[in-house]
């Protein structure tokens, strides 16, 4: 009886298969294990006009009135003013920077004028816990960590207190206890590396935020990371800081197709495209995305929009490439900084007086820690050799001694002066 | 012992030794186990595949952060090296990547700047180049350029590595030498499986991001009593493997069974006494072991299977003659791969033969 029934299940379990596969092979939808999708006998080829393109989400509007009032976050009143006033802190440090370097006291620097709002809106958004890699263009999500000007300007000199050890150019920040994975000049490199740390913080409430810009997108890096991350489920937020040119290359010679969000979907990645402009839709947008990859395990691709209003660097000047009246138009009609003013002003939070004073006291903060930054000396110069690896190998300790002697012999002709003993 | 199973053990036996003597009509060298063993305990006979894997093993069994990734690594790898490992371990911690190296090498970086120890795969050295941005201006750079803040050493790349016969132009590089130009980075090629298990879990566990090239003609064929246990074999030091007063021969990877042979030749042609360095670590490399040898011998040949032209041979000479120019009586000599891309059907003609680096052994001596 057992010995039958056995036989009889066997056959039904046989028979229920036959079906399966009958079905399957009958069935009318395609069976290509490369795409679940259906037949047509309709030739056509797909474009981006195919589809409709992605919207941008705003919040406010430009003169900082909020749309629809259920998308006003309502953030607490302090860390609205707390937004306000990284956003011009940074805007000082940067004119400051800017103009030590073209008084030749540093050797370069790069500013962020008009990309405030992503920066400050998405950092908001996060925790410390949460990782950051990032481009170069993000210092104000390092202030808003809690950065100081007097790291940030210790790190522009190479003095003795920059954590990087005077190894790396101006702005190329880091800090592992805020968790700011330090910045390096080949473009897009960090984005695997940001899905990889993702998939090690799994399933540990945390997130890993990785921004680059429109140009950066066109690295194979790019497209490694995004392919990555979907596949192996990485929480991972990639933030692309879309703000129209790549140094000359304006984005119409930077891609064909609707931008870098309509990439997101290609890839099967959780897309939204965002006012970057909008410090509100940019913290709503960040938020959510977390929310999201926390929950689900999986990356959200967010492309900010924006426009780069200075010189892509102190090597640059973007006169060339683009028109003043064009930078003048987003100075004046849209930029980031001035609409959190409008909509603070709007709620009282916010006036001429506290502008006035705040401007000041923020020259004031960053010309001191620029003046002291100015004055430390640089390292040791003998860190050229240190962390190259954990341990010096036999090899780089020779040539550090050879180093030492030549240096002590031909002292004058080396600036020892500068660095500490 | 049954009939039955002499006569197996009989056959085993015999195919054994057709393996062999096939092996050495197909390959362009013989195989020499080592005999001498890092540690004590008990031993297992495996090939290199065998005994990277039992490494690999290892590590995911010792390190919980551990994670192995690459191109069909899931199911045991082109080469076998992780069969296994995903029943055994979950498929969360050895997995499939898309196929895509910098994407792999960039992933690791990232898995490592968090504290897993990561272990790539790129399934050819020949297809390490997409990623030597990753691996040249990122990996070898963290720790340097964030003043030691951040730092990737706990990332372990492998990549199979070297002739094979009829691997033609992207199954056959030796790419060692474009890397040995990289600060930051460490670089080993086992010759053998026990040495690559024990450099293997040397490379996994080192603070630095480590490139371990498998010469993958030894996958299968180089078989060794390889210990079961967990051990480590050095980064940075040479192992000299044959003693010797008249000349020095310095090789990595599968060439250093070439070289055993000339020695071997050497001795019996032309009476001269060959001492047989296996370099080991190309990155750092071990010059004191290669100097003290090229000083006692007065003479150097070596001899790998990349390019003659920048190759790592031409740091070896430029430190040797350095190091040892009043111990010279000959020029240093280098017998390696042409100029030209590894070509498939001419393979025999393009590899350092122990003909052509015999060759050489006379001239030096007729110099």
């Amino acid at each position: 009886m057992v010995v039958f029934s056995r036989s009889v299940t066997q056959c039904l379990r046989r028979l229920c298969r036959s079906i399966n596969t009958c079905t399957r092979l009958c069935s009318e939808s395609p069976l290509f294990p490369g795409a679940k999708t259906r037949w047509t006998e309709k030739l056509e080829f797909l474009n981006k006009g195919s589809y409709e393109p992605i919207p941008v989400y705003r919040v406010m509007d430009r003169q900082g009135n909020v749309i629809v009032p259920s998308e006003d976050p309502n953030l607490p009143e302090e860390t609205l003013v707390k937004m306000y006033k990284n956003m011009v802190l940074l805007n000082s440090m940067d004119k400051i920077l800017y103009e030590s370097q073209r008084q030749g006291r540093i050797s370069f620097y790069m500013t962020n004028y008009g990309e405030e709002a992503s920066h400050i809106g998405s950092a908001a958004a996060l925790s410390l816990e949460d990782v950051v890699y990032a481009q170069y263009r993000e210092v104000g999500v390092l202030m808003w960590r809690g950065f100081t000007l007097q790291e940030f300007v210790d790190q522009c000199y190479g003095n003795i207190d920059d954590m990087g050890k005077g190894k790396q150019m101006p702005v190329h920040y880091g800090s592992k206890k805020l968790n700011f994975v330090t910045i390096s000049s080949p473009l897009a490199t960090q984005l695997p590396q940001a899905v990889g740390s993702a998939y090690s913080l799994k399933d540990q409430n945390r997130v890993v935020i990785c921004y680059f810009g429109d140009g950066a997108a066109s690295e194979g890096d790019a497209h490694a990371a995004f392919n990555f991350a979907a596949t192996l489920q990485c929480p991972v937020l990639f933030f692309c800081r879309n703000n129209g040119y790549a140094i000359s290359t304006p984005v119409e010679e930077q891609y064909g197709g609707d931008g870098i969000a309509a990439q997101g979907p290609s890839y099967g990645m959780a897309t939204v495209r965002v006012d970057g402009n909008d410090i509100l839709a940019v913290y709503n947008c960040t938020t959510k995305a977390k929310e999201y990859a926390i929950r689900e395990q999986k990356p959200v691709l967010i492309e900010a929009m924006t426009y780069r209003v200075g010189d892509h660097s102190t090597s640059d000047d973007s006169t060339a490439y683009r028109s003043s009246d064009e930078v003048l138009h987003w100075q004046t009609n849209d930029y980031p900084v001035h609409k959190l003013r409008y909509y603070l002003e709007k709620r009282s939070l916010w006036n001429e007086d506290l502008e006035k004073a705040w401007l000041q006291e923020t020259r004031k903060d960053v010309l001191k820690a620029f003046n002291e930054g100015e004055k430390k000396p640089k390292p040791k110069w003998t860190e050229v050799f240190d962390d190259v690896y954990k341990y010096m190998p036999p090899h780089l300790t020779k040539q550090k001694n050879q180093m030492q002697k030549h240096v002590e012999k031909y002292k004058e002709h080396y600036p020892v002066h500068k660095f500490s003993s | 012992m049954s009939i039955n199973k002499v006569c197996t053990r009989c056959v085993r036996k015999l195919l054994r030794r057709e393996v062999k003597l096939l092996n050495s009509k197909r390959n362009h060298f013989v195989y020499t186990p080592d005999t001498t063993v890092p540690v004590k305990g008990d031993r297992l006979e495996m090939n290199m595949y065998q005994a990277i894997n039992n490494a690999l093993d290892t590590v995911l069994g010792t390190d919980k952060s551990s994670i192995i990734f690459g191109e069909d690594v899931g199911f045991g790898g082109v080469f076998r090296c992780t069969v296994g490992l995903r029943d055994k371990y979950g498929k969360q911690r050895v997995f499939n990547t898309p196929l895509c190296e910098q994407g792999i090498i960039g992933f690791g970086i990232g898995a490592a700047v968090m504290g897993t120890t990561a272990i790539a795969e790129i399934q050819f050295a020949d297809y390490i180049f997409p990623a030597f941005d990753q691996i040249v201006n990122e990996a070898a750079k963290y720790r340097y350029r964030s003043g030691g803040q951040f730092d990737c050493g706990k990332l372990t790349i492998r990549a199979p590595c070297g002739a094979v016969g009829h691997g033609a132009l992207y199954h056959s590089q030796s790419p060692e030498a474009y890397f040995a130009h990289t600060p930051g980075l460490k670089i080993v090629v086992p010759r053998g499986p026990i040495k690559a298990k024990g450099l293997l879990l040397s490379c996994v566990r080192d603070p630095d991001p480590c490139l371990i090239l498998e010469p993958k003609v030894l996958y299968r064929k180089a078989v060794e009593e390889v210990p079961v246990d967990d051990y480590q074999l050095p980064i940075g030091r040479a192992d000299v493997l044959v003693e010797g007063s008249d000349l020095t021969l310095i090789g990595w990877g599968t060439q250093v069974h070439v070289l055993k042979e000339v020695a071997e030749l050497a001795k019996k042609e032309l009476d001269i006494s060959c001492e047989v360095i296996d370099l080991v670590s190309i990155l750092p490399w071990d010059v004191d072991t290669v100097c003290k040898s090229v000083k006692k011998t007065k003479r150097a040949l070596i001899s790998h299977e990349a390019p003659l032209t920048s190759g790592f041979g031409a740091e070896l000479v430029a430190t040797i003659q350095e190091e040892c120019f009043l111990h010279l009586e000959a020029p240093i000599a280098r017998v390696t791969g042409f100029d030209t891309p590894f070509p498939h059907v001419y393979e025999p003609f393009y590899i350092p033969t122990k003909w052509r680096c015999f060759e050489a052994v006379q001239q030096m001596f007729d110099y």
